[in-house]
């Protein structure tokens, strides 16, 4: 097992290494001037060259290529050019923003949409049944910042329940942590005896959490539901059910277990994908996460930190991906052994 | 077969004239007509006939494994031990399971499940039906492995089905039939059918000894004229859906009396007449399609012997001996006439 483990992360390198060099051409290729852009219209032309040095940008692009592979291996970002901040610095700020989200936001619609999906399969072509796929089929049709500015003009503007957007009630004297509220709200509430940063943290993870997790809660049902029916008509299901095993425990054990294997694979990918959805919600939600930093860096040119962000975000990505190569092969005997 | 057999003290299973179709969209399927079958404590049985005669549905009918719907019992009784197993309610059928019937699989490859162990799928079985401890549910899964002759029964017992040759995992099968704390009756649906011709005689022999060891009734499903001849105690020839003949394993190859018996029997390559030959005798037609079959004896179309009645009517039941008996018209004639 640690030997497959180790295997995989040597594998890592040279994904990293592409995604790497892809997010590097990428941007150098996308038309527009960095410098032009920073420094406006009615910068003269040796302005410009100054700041072209400065940034590098005038040196030949396999030059500027190496360079920017060198800084990478020694985890050096750099340097934000709208506000001169060490990127790595800004991200570490943001990511748990993003991450505390994007966990909530899977396991709401990993939990909801595995129970819907295996209910879906059992009472099979019944009215539930076809709520539930027909309800997931809308879930997968509505666009996250659609359903987020409905969730807040519902929610937030008619029946004034929830906050419309932030992490925290602005009026609290608040101090994070780890910068994971929620997580700081049960450390404060433990050492302070002071529950209203839970609560408040919560209420404001709700609406983002259901906008961001209605599309993968949705094709995670849909999923569990064709896996589970699949898996109902074998064999091996009849089997435990001459022996007598209890209904229940045929479909929640015996059944789901395998049903569970393409279901965790569409999770893995759906969290990756909550990365990148997440610069929507998070801009609807005024979130203060890695999404709506990236959103803000694009539009102001900010090349490292779009560089930054982009990286990081795909780093993130490759090692969920490998989370869930080692939980496979946790539930699925077969691919340990090889 | 007279009303009230179901009450003999060395009866098991008294199946009474069931009828059991399947409602599908395209009509009714008569898949078992009037079929009346006892099982005697310790002996065994065996369900004969070509693909789709039945016979795995009478079997699973006294499981109740067939997917209800489509399936629906029509009318008919099934007892087993005095028991009426059509009005139990299901959590008693499901206690019935695997402690007092149980049943073994035609294709060990899929009948087991992939992601469980052998042992703990084994100690599931035991722990689903009396209150022990996982560790002693392990100890016995050993005893029991160890009972089907498998080699190193505690190493085995932390293999997963994939790990397992063919033979070993129908033995293994073997043994979850067996964790039962009185086996009865055990349903073997064609067993063997999937294994090649060594493994086969092993298994067969493994079956034999443990009727005797244990004391069960065995309930045997196969198409294999040489399975019936190395297992049966009683022999039941079912061709579309109805019984035709019914004998002691010795009657029914000496001197088999219905034309469909006597096609089955006169087609094995095993049967002295070919020896040197170079083509098997085939029984000419196909089986009628059970959506639109009429009253009549359904072997009608392709036996030799046809008369107008036989297309018209169901015949009686002829008898030969005190332990054999045959439903043809043109055989209740040549009696008649004796």
């Amino acid at each position: 097992m640690l030997k497959h483990i180790f295997k995989r992360l040597l594998l890592l390198i040279p994904t990293l290494f592409g995604v790497i060099t892809l997010v590097f051409f990428m941007i150098a290729l996308a038309p527009g001037d960095p410098a032009r852009v920073m420094l406006g219209e009615r910068a003269n032309a040796q302005q410009l060259e100054q700041l072209r040095e400065e940034l590098g940008l005038d040196k030949p692009l396999i030059q500027q290529y190496g360079l920017y592979l060198s800084r990478i291996v020694r985890l050096d970002l750099g340097k934000s050019i709208t506000s001169g901040q060490q990127i790595k610095d800004e991200i570490s700020e943001r990511f748990p923003a993003t991450i505390e989200l994007a966990i909530w936001a899977m396991i709401f619609a990993s939990t909801i949409g595995i129970i819907v999906g295996v209910t879906s399969a059992r009472k099979r072509n019944s009215w539930i049944d076809y709520t539930a796929m027909g309800g997931s089929l809308v879930g997968v049709s509505m666009p996250v910042f659609w359903l987020g500015l409905v969730l807040i003009m519902i929610f937030s503007v008619w029946l004034d329940l929830l906050p419309t957007g932030g992490r925290m009630n602005v009026r609290y004297y608040f101090q994070p942590i780890t910068n994971f509220y929620i997580l700081d709200g049960i450390i404060l509430w433990i050492r302070e005896g002071n529950s209203q940063y839970l609560v408040s943290a919560f209420q404001h993870l709700i609406l983002p959490t259901i906008a961001l997790g209605t599309i993968p809660l949705a094709i995670i049902a849909r999923t569990t539901r064709s896996s589970m029916l699949e898996v109902l008509q074998q064999d091996y299901i009849k089997t435990a059910r001459s022996a007598g095993i209890k209904e229940r425990r045929v479909v929640f054990r015996y059944a789901l277990k395998n049903a569970l294997l393409p279901v965790i694979t569409i999770i893995g990918l759906q969290f990756g994908l909550l990365l990148s959805g997440a610069i929507l919600t998070e801009t609807v939600f005024s979130w203060p996460g890695i999404g709506k930093w990236i959103y803000v860096a694009i539009g102001a040119r900010d090349y490292p930190a779009v560089q930054g962000g982009i990286i990081f975000i795909s780093v993130f990505f490759v090692l969920i991906n490998l989370v869930v190569d080692i939980l496979y092969s946790v539930i699925n005997p077969k691919i340990r052994m090889q | 077969m007279s009303e009230g057999k179901h009450t003999g003290d060395d009866v098991l299973v008294s199946i009474e004239n069931l009828n059991f179709n399947f409602n599908i969209q395209r009509g009714i399927v008569k898949a078992v007509r009037d079929l009346s079958v006892t099982i005697k404590k310790g002996e065994t049985l065996t369900l004969v006939g070509e693909s789709g005669c039945g016979k795995s549905v009478t079997a699973h009918a006294i499981n109740q494994l067939n997917p209800m719907p489509p399936g629906v019992v029509e009318s008919g009784k099934i007892y087993f031990r005095d028991k009426d197993l059509l009005t139990l309610p299901k959590s008693q059928i499901e206690a019935l399971r695997g402690t007092q019937i149980s049943m073994i699989f035609q294709e060990p490859m899929t009948a087991l499940n992939p992601v469980f162990t052998i042992g703990s799928q084994i100690a599931d079985v035991y722990r689903t039906h009396q209150r022990i401890s996982k560790k002693e549910a392990l100890a016995k899964a050993v005893e029991l492995l160890d009972l089907v002759k498998i080699p190193s029964p505690d190493e085995r017992i932390h293999n997963y089905p994939h790990q397992l040759s063919g033979g070993m995992r129908q033995r293994a099968m073997i043994a979850m039939a067996l964790a039962s704390p009185e086996p009865g009756l055990m349903i073997a649906d064609e067993p063997t059918t999937a294994l090649d011709v060594t493994i086969q005689a092993q298994i067969l022999d493994l079956l034999n000894d443990l009727k005797k060891t244990v004391g069960m009734s065995i309930l045997l499903i196969t198409h294999d004229m040489g399975v019936v001849s190395e297992m049966a105690d009683r022999v039941v020839v079912m061709y579309a859906g109805r019984k035709v003949e019914e004998a002691d394993v010795f009657s029914l190859f000496e001197e088999p009396k219905h034309p469909y018996t006597l096609g089955l029997l006169n087609s094995l390559p095993s049967n002295p007449k070919y020896r040197g030959a170079k083509r098997l005798e085939a029984i000419d037609g196909t089986v009628p399609d059970l959506l639109t079959i009429g009253e009549g004896c359904p072997f009608a179309n392709r036996c030799g012997f046809v008369k107008d009645k036989c297309l018209k009517e169901f015949p009686e039941e002829t008898k030969i001996s005190d332990d054999h008996f045959v439903w043809c018209h043109h055989l209740q004639q040549q009696e008649g006439r004796v």
